[in-house]
């Protein structure tokens, strides 16, 4: 049995949340790179290169790489074998949250009542915490904030045993076909498929923490991502819709097994403002 | 690379009818930030037959909710927002005078017909290149609707502000031609 205090995780989450929005992830880079190489239209190279630009300006200037510094998405992996004391959990998290928004001059973006109200909560909480007990003495915390932008383009659909993986293909291809430009790709493709109506939307979202540069462990999944991202790249959506051919980075599948009658199929769209950050306490 | 030009605010007719879409444009000069609440506004005064709280004659709009600003610095970061949900004001500020909006996403048909009618632009900036933006932004001072927060009206100076050309005055829109080009 490991002792963990709780008042350990605030600056975590904290730092957490600001080098996510400050630092664009090697792979991101690397991506975007790739795809810029292989670019045919000239206005998409420009808008590429200010892209890797504004990357390196935000780190140099400890800016924010986009004013939407999104909703605090909080992964945590809790080791069954911990003990956490001092406190509230879910509250140290949260205030680690209020603090790298406030401190790291991040946009709040929350409001209280969805609907009726939608009074900003100025401080950017609540985060939307995930937690998950595995085995182990330690606690891994991913922060991933994720903007409205792209995030609004997201579906779930209970699609049919029958519709196959060909219908599988098509769903995803489509979403990002009447996206457009709204999501400012060129995007990442989250898709989750399996589970049920509400875990196969959380599948999609954890499949965009999987790095860009990995294949999918599975050689026939590892396919279908290939294909879908050929399709949604010949799609001439371009760099923010302005036509082109880099309209995704990387297409990213998670699967889990589902009753006999369901099929139920995610899609979560990311941004090139695709941020997160992991660390670990001990 | 794309064409570059350079344009200097005031805008007039004159200098945008060299435009094509794609073009990358460096702005410099003075614009203008509006969202959504800002919009409805300016456009309650134009019925009321008022002024607005800054001469729309060749003007620029930029659509934006910029991050807060560090200390010692005019403004945080400040990528465009989504464009169509100012398509009900854009017109009416056109008629106005308007030369030049500035955001993401594409524009309704009505936008579009105003823009050939007035002989205005829209520019689509980088989503997620706020940083880049930010760094152009020289000075920043809110002149109206300050209860409006991120949203109130500001008045930027800005230096070569990279911007496309999205919509020119002859009713083109990159939304459709470059998607069209490019699909295979
Ligand atoms: S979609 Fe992403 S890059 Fe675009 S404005 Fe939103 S957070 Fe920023």
């Amino acid at each position: 049995m490991k002792e963990i205090n709780i008042s350990q995780l605030i600056p975590v989450v904290r730092k957490l949340c600001i080098d996510a929005n400050y630092y664009a992830s090697p792979d991101v880079v690397e991506k975007i790179k790739f795809f810029m190489e292989k670019e045919e239209s000239p206005t998409a190279r420009d808008i590429l290169a200010l892209m890797l630009e504004n990357h390196k300006m935000a780190a140099e200037e400890q800016m924010p790489m986009c004013q939407d510094t999104g909703v605090a998405v909080v992964f945590v992996e809790l080791g069954q074998d911990v003990h956490l004391v001092g406190g509230d959990f879910y509250a140290a998290i949260n205030e680690g949250v209020r603090q790298g928004y406030q401190d790291g001059y991040l946009r709040k973006s929350m409001v209280d009542d969805p609907v009726i109200e939608r009074k900003n909560t100025k401080d950017n909480t609540p985060a939307l915490i995930y937690t998950e007990i595995v085995p182990g003495d330690s606690l891994k915390i991913t922060v991933a904030p994720k903007g409205g932008g792209a995030e609004n383009m997201s579906e779930v659909k209970m699609m049919k045993a029958a519709d196959g993986i060909e219908g599988v293909k098509d769903f995803v291809v489509d979403r990002i076909k009447r996206s457009g430009g709204n999501p400012c790709p060129p995007v990442v493709v989250g898709v989750g498929i399996g589970g049920s109506f509400e875990q196969s939307a959380l599948l999609a979202k954890k499949a965009l923490l999987r790095p860009l540069t990995e294949k999918h462990p599975d050689p026939k999944w590892a396919a279908v991502e290939d294909e879908i991202l050929e399709r949604i790249n010949k799609l001439g959506i371009g760099p923010q819709g302005l036509g082109g051919r880099t309209t995704a980075l990387a297409v990213q599948i998670l699967t889990k097994p589902c009753h006999i009658a369901s099929m139920p199929v995610a899609v979560n769209v990311n941004c090139h403002a695709h941020r997160h950050e992991s660390a670990v306490i001990e | 690379m794309a064409n570059e030009i350079k344009l200097q605010t005031p805008l007039t007719s004159e200098m945008l009818e060299k435009l094509q879409v794609g073009d990358k444009v460096l702005l410099s000069g003075t614009i203008y930030t509006a969202r959504d609440a800002a919009h409805k506004r300016l456009i309650e005064l134009l019925k009321a037959g008022k002024e607005l709280p800054f001469n729309p004659a060749g003007a620029v709009i930029y659509y934006v909710g910029p991050a807060p600003a560090r200390p010692g610095k005019p403004i945080g970061s400040a990528g465009p927002t989504t464009s169509y949900r100012m398509d009900p004001y854009a017109p009416a500020l056109m008629d106005a005078g308007l030369k030049a909006m500035v955001g993401k996403g594409p524009r309704g048909q009505s936008v579009v017909d105003s823009m050939v009618k007035n002989k205005a632009v829209y520019f689509a900036a980088v989503g997620g290149a706020a940083v880049v933006i930010a760094q152009a932004v020289k000075e920043a001072k809110i002149i109206a609707y300050e209860d409006l927060g991120a949203e109130a009206i500001r008045e930027l100076k800005v230096v070569d502000f990279p911007v496309f050309v999205a919509n020119d005055i002859k009713g083109n829109d990159i939304f459709k031609i470059g998607v069209e080009k490019y699909r295979r």
